[in-house]
């Protein structure tokens, strides 16, 4: 079957995806151009990669039919309960994989960007697994505000580097992150968190998370009979989770795929995270891609109450997803994803991490039909926003 | 009229000092009286950059250049306004170097008409992908009679490095080590294997090298192998503090070989 809405040969995904490297990077990116597929669709790795999503990660992670939820919104909800993974998320999907494919290049040193400190934990994690040098770049400004995922990651003997350049955030750490790689070319592996940066990452990431949708799609079937859903919802920064969630599901016409993206204080407050929204189409982090940026191409700073969705871009598939129209894009305010998150709380007893929040917020939003099937990829658990969620509970609660 | 950067090489086949510095760094008005005192100094060629928020391959003096720019106000349009007057100051050749991204949303066409009638002589734009450059721009650049160069590494393969030299408008830029601008630079050993395996590829094109570089004793080592080299960070750092003009007289004072 021929899919619109994978990648091409050249690494694009209709207008959307490439390399756009300096020279400098050329020759690390395309050692791992030549050689991923070959690699992930071998034997051995596949072996290797399900025994540890297996034993390591937990999975399959649990489909859940939410029946209280799933009264009050007056559909069947089931929850994709990436939650319950090791690290306590879905990032591991990715690390896992990525470090097995550094093993598998020879690569000895492995850096990585994080930004909430989640995919750094999960990189982290794999490395301490592995038994190889681990560097996390992690901006100034959030090495402050996450300082459990910080101390997460010094435990499991990773270096965290702080990166004091431009707005201290995640885009600058993946800045930094590159700018170690081109000073590192022959021995060091970057792990991209998210299905950003050049060809091949987008696609090699989108593999690795798509195990998601593999999983519903049997999950689906053995608990409601049926293999596809009306609906998948997910969550959109770079957009890992929900090319995950989607991945399966792009070419079935019939499967609605609904993505939430952080607005903020509201799409056009001047804080926001809405790319989609208020986007164009432009260049960052080596990828064409929609990013947020000013009339002369700088690329502007985001805001989000979740320092997961707290990016600038979107990954180049969700960009092509968006303007083929096969994906709805939601804005969720910052506001809108407590309150949902406060709602999963109380109704279901999981406290969903911020990120996940804005993709049950769009719970909302649909119009439902009673016999409509909703899969939420619930992409991670809420631990690391207690604060957050307790600082903004409503009074009198 | 002929290209001033191929004019150069021609005139010149060593010891050619090219200088970078960010448009609009330290003040906004500072592009054109650098220009002008660079090349009064005795610099053969200029590289004006223009400042991006996510410069990739620069190291931490040209991201705060860049960002100081942007903060003065220093974009696109701007800089070509301070260009009107280019060619009535400055005879050497000029290069704008930029990431793509604002070259993009300024517009390609119009940013390489405009350049080339402001008296611009080539263009760089590290993150421009080969392939895109000949499929969608070669023959607009080539037709404006400007320049488009691209950069080489010691990670560049050999066939590669042949296919970029024959891309490659005016001259190649030869990037020193695997490092980003500004940094200590290669070992002097290791890059001389690198310089020499270039010589030895007789690549029909000059080659210039840049990053790290920032002595004079640096472009004695380039010499035997190289047209010369490109500075950009130590400069940067030299009219970082005081008077600008002074700066850069006594900066390349001490670059001459």
């Amino acid at each position: 079957m021929t899919s619109t809405y994978h990648i091409n040969e050249n690494g694009f995904y209709g207008a959307f995806g490439g390399a756009y490297i300096p020279e400098l990077l050329y020759a690390n990116v395309e050692i791992l151009r030549l050689n991923y597929k070959r690699i992930i669709h071998s034997d051995e790795f596949q072996q290797v990669f399900r025994q540890l999503l297996k034993d390591y990660v937990g999975r399959p992670s649990p489909l859940y039919y939410a029946e209280r939820l799933s009264k009050h919104y007056n559909a069947r909800v089931f929850l994709k309960r990436e939650d319950l993974n090791h690290t306590g998320a879905h990032k591991i999907n990715n690390t896992i994989g990525q470090i097995l494919m550094a093993q598998r290049l020879g690569k000895t040193r492995i850096i990585a960007e994080t930004g909430a400190g989640q995919h750094g934990v999960a990189t982290a994690t794999v490395c301490a697994l592995m038994g190889l040098p681990c560097v996390v770049y992690m901006g100034a400004v959030d090495i402050e505000r996450q300082a459990p995922n910080v101390e997460r990651m010094r435990l499991l003997g990773a270096e965290v580097r702080a990166v004091h350049s431009g707005s201290k955030t995640l885009k600058d750490a993946t800045n930094e992150a590159i700018r170690d790689w081109i000073s590192h070319p022959e021995d060091t592996h970057y792990i991209i968190g998210s299905v950003v940066g050049p060809h091949p990452y987008p696609d090699m990431v989108a593999l690795f998370q798509s195990v998601i949708s593999e999983e519903i799609k049997s999950q689906l079937e053995e608990q409601a009979g049926k293999v596809h859903p009306d609906y998948v919802v997910a969550c959109v920064g770079g957009g890992s989770n929900a090319a995950g969630a989607f991945y399966h599901f792009m070419d079935v016409p019939q499967v609605k795929l609904i993505a939430a993206e952080a607005a903020g204080k509201g799409i056009d407050s001047g804080h926001t995270a809405a790319t989609v929204a208020i986007g164009a189409p432009g260049i960052i982090h080596g990828s064409k891609t929609l990013l947020m940026q000013d009339k002369d191409g700088q690329i502007t700073e985001p805001y989000s109450i979740s320092a997961g969705l707290d990016y600038p871009g979107i990954g180049p598939l969700h960009a092509h997803l968006a303007q083929t129209g096969r994906a709805m894009v939601i804005p969720v305010t910052d506001t809108e994803a407590l309150e949902a998150g406060y709602e999963l709380c109380c109704m279901e007893g999981i406290i969903p991490a911020l990120e996940s929040a804005h993709a049950l917020a769009c719970l909302k939003k649909l119009e439902l039909n009673p016999d409509d099937t909703i899969v939420v990829n619930l992409s991670g658990r809420g631990d690391k926003d207690l604060e957050t969620y307790i600082n903004n509970l409503p009074h009198g609660k | 009229m002929e290209n001033r950067i191929d004019k150069l090489f021609k005139r010149k086949e060593r010891d050619i000092l090219s200088v970078y510095y960010t448009a609009g760094f330290p003040k906004r008005d500072d592009t054109l009286p650098l220009a002008r005192a660079l090349e009064t100094s005795g610099v053969d060629m200029l590289e004006l950059g223009m400042p991006f928020s996510d410069p990739l391959a620069d190291g931490p003096v040209i991201q705060q250049s860049s960002e100081i720019a942007i903060r003065n106000g220093m974009c696109i349009e701007v800089l070509f306004q301070q260009l009107s007057a280019l060619r009535q100051l400055v005879t050497i050749p000029v290069v704008l170097m930029g990431y793509y991204n604002p070259v993009l949303q300024y517009g390609v066409k119009a940013f390489a008409e405009r350049a080339s009638a402001l008296g611009v002589d080539g263009v760089i734009i590290p993150d421009l992908p080969l392939d895109e450059y000949e499929a969608n721009y070669r023959h607009l650049f080539e037709t404006l009679n400007l320049r488009m160069i691209f950069l080489i590494t010691p990670q560049t393969s050999e066939d590669r490095i042949r296919k970029i030299a024959q891309l490659s408008g005016g001259f190649i830029y030869a990037v020193s080590s695997a490092s980003v601008t500004g940094s200590s630079g290669s070992v002097v050993s290791e890059r001389e294997v690198y310089l020499k395996r270039l010589a030895s590829m007789d690549l029909k094109k000059p080659v210039l090298v840049g990053f790290g570089i920032r002595t004079r004793e640096d472009r004695l080592g380039v010499r035997p192998y190289a047209a010369g080299v490109i500075v950009g960070t130590a400069y940067i750092k030299a009219i970082s503090e005081g008077d600008t003009n002074e700066q850069t007289y006594s900066f390349i004072q001490n670059l001459q070989v």
